[in-house]
């Protein structure tokens, strides 16, 4: 008897099998929804400068996040909501923070739709990060972006680093803080009363460039932006009228780290030119971190930067010769506590900001955090940080996760 | 006499012999644990972290581990917390080095940031269990220098001290076990001051494409503090086929956003 067509029968129903398998495993798609809804409440302690600003503003924020993945994860659909609701109508607001679709294979990636891309190493100045615009209303420190609508290609090249290439099609505005809220200035600035340098106005088409690869305990990038600024520029002519406008930029940017045992050395720096403006500015600093000081995980880490910045006091972010010092201590305890506490005062003047952050986690979904921002002795003379002299803050916050 | 002589001289070098060997024969069993595990190329699993305290009480993670195998040095790994929900996201990739400081990012999802960390806190808990980072991460033959102590039946006792002087350990105790492909049944951590810390067992071993050994569950007892941390691995995928690009930068913010 001949086995042999048996045999090959056999074989290639195993093979079907193998190969239904496999595409059951590449059209497999993962759904994942998660839920944040956070509760905050600001306490401005002292009088306010200007009349008609609130003292306390309770406030409710939602964050949905929706991800379907496919394609054993190489490709995705990615979505991340917000919606705040405050006692300013202008921190009242919501956003598409991302909406993209991804794909990826070997050595490229391709990104389309909103999303959030961050560059950079300093903690106390975020030079270098450029492509997302700042949500200025969500938190003083800048952290939070607004969603960019882009396209990103990526090619990662194993000798050469990673080169980045965007084309962003639409300019985001900043929003400035509403009648009742803290934070501004003597006017309130409506986002719709700054123009734009291009005749595009937000339609402009932008685009940027980076490039960023590892030596050993080098980690660097450079990187280029042509289009509109994410910062607006106010010229005051002089009758004293203010002409604030988003300019074109060509921004040059620069950031390295080395690694070097519990040293993290640290520079960013960055040359912006635009028509009406030139300017250099640097972050440059160290952190060292004192590592399960206890032999129970407590972690301290020490942070000094100095920040320069060649506009003086036309920066926006009052930053322009500075020296920030902080730390930041880690208890890597099951509830994740962590405090980071710091300073950062002005070398030509008494000006100084005290800043606390800390954050724990109760049960498994459910999370506290505590900030404190402190203007202190803040020089009258200072243009843009004297309106915050009264400012000085707290705020927590209680975020529940579905 | 001639007898009695040769008799000496052979019981001379047997004793030399074996006392040269204790180091060379630990040595060997590390070198034959790591050959009888080569060739997996890469893996996926998925992992249940349970930390439970001295009172019993216990909160859980959930993890991603995806390991690429290197042949000229250390392995690629990258880790992706899926829970707690406020961390999700988080992640981390690490290059280890069979000599000198490994190489680890993380990635930050709330702000979509990667920043190189310093691998120097080796001894450190990784994300409050009862694991240090060294305890997790890559285990290259290159990190120790070993002692054979004794063999019970098909196990054998290797006493490892960590090469590098920022580990937590002054020494581990480690059983192989000779009959199943080397695969470790136990280790035993001692602390700086050589008192016994820890005691990691391996157990629900399972066998995959009939030459790799991989526990099913780690548990680890700190008899100092009384607290506890158990490894539940699932899923364990060794036909992903993973390469190099899956190990990046650009894979490490991908597998957290």
């Amino acid at each position: 008897m001949n086995s042999k067509p048996i045999y090959y029968l056999l074989l290639l129903v195993c093979n079907m099998h193998n190969i239904a398998a496999q595409t059951e495993s590449l059209k497999k798609t993962h759904h994942d929804f998660e839920l944040e809804l956070e509760g905050e409440y600001r306490y401005f302690y002292d009088d306010a400068l200007f009349s008609s600003q609130k003292d306390h503003f309770p406030s409710l924020a939602i964050r949905p996040e929706y991800k379907a993945a496919w394609n054993k994860g190489y490709e995705s659909i990615n979505f991340k909501g917000f919606l705040r609701v405050d006692v300013d109508d202008e921190r009242t607001h919501w956003d598409i923070r991302e909406l993209y679709y991804q794909k990826a294979k070997n050595n490229w990636e391709l990104n389309l739709g909103i999303k959030k891309v961050y560059w950079g190493v300093t903690e106390s100045n975020h030079l270098v990060d450029i492509i997302n615009q700042t949500d200025a209303v969500e938190t003083f420190d800048g952290e939070k972006k607004l969603g960019q609508p882009m396209a990103q290609f990526t090619w990662n090249t194993e000798k050469f680093g990673t080169f980045d290439f965007f084309y962003l099609p639409y300019h985001r505005k900043r929003t400035f803080a509403g009648d009742k809220g803290r934070l501004r200035f003597a006017t309130v600035i409506d986002k719709d009363d700054l123009g734009y340098e291009s005749g595009a106005e937000e339609w402009r088409q932008d685009a940027a460039f980076r490039w960023n690869h590892y030596f050993g305990i080098f980690d660097i990038g450079l990187s280029h932006f042509y289009g509109t600024g994410r910062e607006p520029l106010f010229l005051f002519d002089t009758t004293g009228n203010i002409n604030a406008f988003y300019p074109i930029i060509n921004q040059t940017g620069l950031d390295l780290q080395i690694t070097h045992n519990a040293f993290l050395w640290k520079l960013e720096s960055i040359y912006r030119h635009a028509k009406a403006q030139d300017f250099f500015a640097m972050a440059v600093g160290l952190e060292y971190t004192f590592s399960n000081i206890d032999r129970n995980g407590l972690d301290i880490g020490l942070l000094a930067e100095y920040l320069y910045d060649e506009r003086d006091e036309l920066a926006l972010n009052a930053l322009q010769n500075d020296i920030f010092f902080g730390s930041r201590i880690a208890f890597n305890d099951t509830q994740d506590t962590s405090i980071l506490f710091g300073g950062i005062t002005d070398l030509e003047s008494s000006s100084t900001i005290f800043s606390l952050e800390a954050s724990r986690r109760f049960g498994s979904s459910w999370t506290a955090a505590i900030e404190g921002r402190i203007f202190n002795d803040i020089d009258k003379d200072e243009l843009i940080l004297s309106n915050f002299r009264e400012d000085s803050f707290f705020r927590i916050s209680i975020s529940k996760y579905f | 006499m001639k007898t009695l002589v040769l008799i000496g001289l052979s019981l001379l070098s047997i004793t030399f012999l074996t006392a040269q060997s204790a180091e060379q024969r630990g040595l060997q069993i590390a070198k034959a644990a790591d050959k009888a595990d080569q060739g997996f190329n890469s893996s996926i699993v998925h992992l249940k972290m349970t930390l439970k305290n001295k009172n019993g009480q216990t909160s859980e993670r959930l993890l991603i581990t995806k390991t690429l195998e290197q042949t000229a040095d250390g392995d690629k790994s990258l880790i992706v917390f899926n829970s707690p929900k406020d961390v999700k996201g988080t992640s981390t990739l690490t290059f280890t080095h069979k000599i000198g400081s490994d190489d680890q990012w993380l990635f930050l999802p709330s702000i979509k940031r990667v920043k190189r960390i310093s691998s120097n806190n080796k001894s450190g808990p990784f994300v409050g269990s009862e694991f240090a980072y060294e305890d997790l991460s890559s285990q290259e033959v290159e990190k120790y220098s070993y002692k054979f102590l004794k063999e019970n039946g098909t196990l054998l006792l290797v006493e490892q001290d960590p090469v590098d002087p920022k580990s937590g350990y002054t020494r581990r105790i480690v059983t192989y076990n000779k009959s199943k492909g080397y695969r470790i049944e136990k280790v035993e951590f001692y602390d700086r001051k050589n008192s016994l810390l820890k005691t990691l067992t391996y157990s629900n071993y399972k066998l995959y494409k009939g030459k790799f050994w991989r526990a099913g569950t780690f548990t680890m007892v700190n008899h100092q503090s009384n607290k506890e941390t158990v490894l539940k691995f699932s899923e364990y995928n060794f036909e992903a086929n993973l390469t190099d690009e899956d190990f990046t930068q650009v894979a490490l913010k991908r597998a957290g956003q």
